[in-house]
């Protein structure tokens, strides 16, 4: 936040006059948050509004139709694989292997991302190759290593069904059953798995109760550079900064290690180097990391408290932490403050067979 | 004779380098501080980091291509252009930071 917004904002002058008296820089004042329920320094960390593009703007036609190609088996090549598989609901959206299982149960490299909150990444993928969640869509259909899908053959088969032929029509009129409509009503389903009710969020809006003493602690270590150091990379408000980062870990020491968005951004800074993800409902996702070689969140501290277990090529956001136990405990409890409520999820009933 | 053409061409060197000039663009909240920008060909553009955290500036583009690593906060890295064209800076670490650099003959 510059001091610009700060001032724009209903921050009181006191509170700036008073990080000034403590030596702060206006750059450092920018990192000062009020640890209170509800202050307005803490309001960055909201979720806005779902973002979507022009030419795909969401309505309940698009997502009741991209529901059902979510889950529909159908689209790929064996008929047994959907989105749902690897991303599925009972596991927060992703599919709790340590890594993902393709085409006939072949282990991916990667872990399976979540799809919550996805509809903010400016990027999409671990190694951000895709640029929306449209772009996204059809990439694991067309795979040989995932669903394996003939398009074609998979665009024949919704254009043989009387209902996805009147769903396709309700949801966007004159335009066809299509590679461009299939994916634009799967992304417009995706924008509808969102995480912005958790403790955390009602903590920040104002409830004095949603988060405990021990959470409100993790939080102050979770944004302090010489504690935590977690929101330089897991900035506000979505726990991400977009950005890629070699975070060190074991299996980048590896032979022929997986070299991650240097595919995409010939940088030497970028080999080895993922996406930030998302910490919303990150205690519905474990394994962590895109290699899924932490079991738990406590796991994922000792990765960070060391610094990373390979340096080569390390991230130079990431350092060595000096935390004790209970800050760690503290951090863990913080994190799980971050998932939200969770409900039943209505599975959509699929149209049915045309013989 | 022969120390007069010396001279001026001494002369025309000078004034070519007293005429290009260094341009600073800051990164700052995750952003370059100037969207686009219009330089000529000799001329320096120095990035400075405002940020708390690490940037990267880099360019693919045919024009100008450079790789100016990392650098923490309050450090600046500079790049002279060479060649005129439309020269696409990004930072690697945070992809949305995206410049365009117009160099002109």
């Amino acid at each position: 936040m510059s001091i610009a917004r700060i001032a724009k904002s209903t921050i009181t002058t006191s509170v700036l006059a008073s990080a000034f008296m403590f030596g702060l820089t206006p750059a450092q004042a920018d990192e000062h948050y009020v640890f209170e329920a509800g202050h307005t320094s803490l309001q960055e960390w909201l979720m806005p509004e779902v973002p979507y593009p022009d030419n795909n703007q969401p309505n309940a036609e698009r997502v009741e139709l991209g529901k059902m190609l979510f889950f529909d088996p159908r689209l790929s090549g064996d008929g047994n694989m959907s989105c749902a598989t690897c991303h599925s609901p009972l596991f927060g959206w992703s599919d709790g292997l340590p890594t993902a299982k393709g085409f006939k149960s072949k282990v991916l490299g990667r872990a399976s991302p979540t799809v919550t909150n996805s509809a903010y990444n400016s990027l999409q993928m671990w190694d951000g190759r895709k640029k929306s969640l449209e772009d996204q869509a059809l990439g694991p259909m067309l795979s040989s290593a995932e669903m394996n899908v003939d398009l074609s053959m998979a665009i024949n088969f919704l254009k043989g069904n009387s209902t996805y032929v009147e769903a396709f029509e309700k949801a966007y009129p004159g335009q066809g059953i299509k590679d461009e409509t299939l994916a634009m009503a799967i992304a417009s389903f995706e924008r509808t798995v969102i995480s912005n009710n958790s403790p955390f969020d009602r903590w920040v809006k104002g409830d004095k109760t949603a988060m405990s003493k021990q959470q409100v602690n993790g939080f102050k270590l979770f944004v302090d550079p010489e504690k935590g150091n977690c929101a330089v990379c897991h900035s506000a408000p979505n726990f991400s900064d977009s950005g890629f980062h070699n975070i060190g870990l074991a299996s980048w020491g590896q032979e022929n290690p997986d070299m991650g968005r240097y595919a995409i951004k010939p940088i030497n800074l970028m080999k080895g180097a993922f996406k930030t993800p998302t910490l919303r409902d990150i205690t519905l996702t474990a394994p962590y990391f895109h290699d899924g070689s932490a079991m738990t969140l406590s796991d994922v501290m000792d990765h960070y408290e060391a610094g990373g277990s390979v340096k080569t090529n390390l991230s130079p956001n990431m350092k060595k932490l000096t935390l004790t136990q209970a800050e760690k405990a503290d951090l863990v409890e913080f994190m799980k403050a971050l998932t939200s409520p969770q409900k039943p999820f209505v599975l959509p009933i699929l149209p049915e067979n045309a013989f | 004779m022969t120390s007069k053409y010396i001279a001026a061409i001494l002369s025309l060197v000078a004034s070519a380098s007293l005429m290009a000039e260094t341009v600073e663009v800051g990164q700052t909240d995750k952003k370059f501080t100037q969207d686009t920008l219009d330089i000529k060909v000799g001329d320096t553009v120095k990035f400075t980091n405002n940020d708390a955290f690490f940037h990267n500036v880099f360019s693919l583009s045919d024009a100008e291509m450079f790789d100016l690593g990392s650098y923490p906060k309050g450090e600046s890295r500079d790049v002279t252009f060479t060649t005129p064209g439309e020269v696409e800076v990004e930072c690697a670490i945070h992809p949305e930071m995206k410049m365009t650099i117009n160099v002109q003959e």
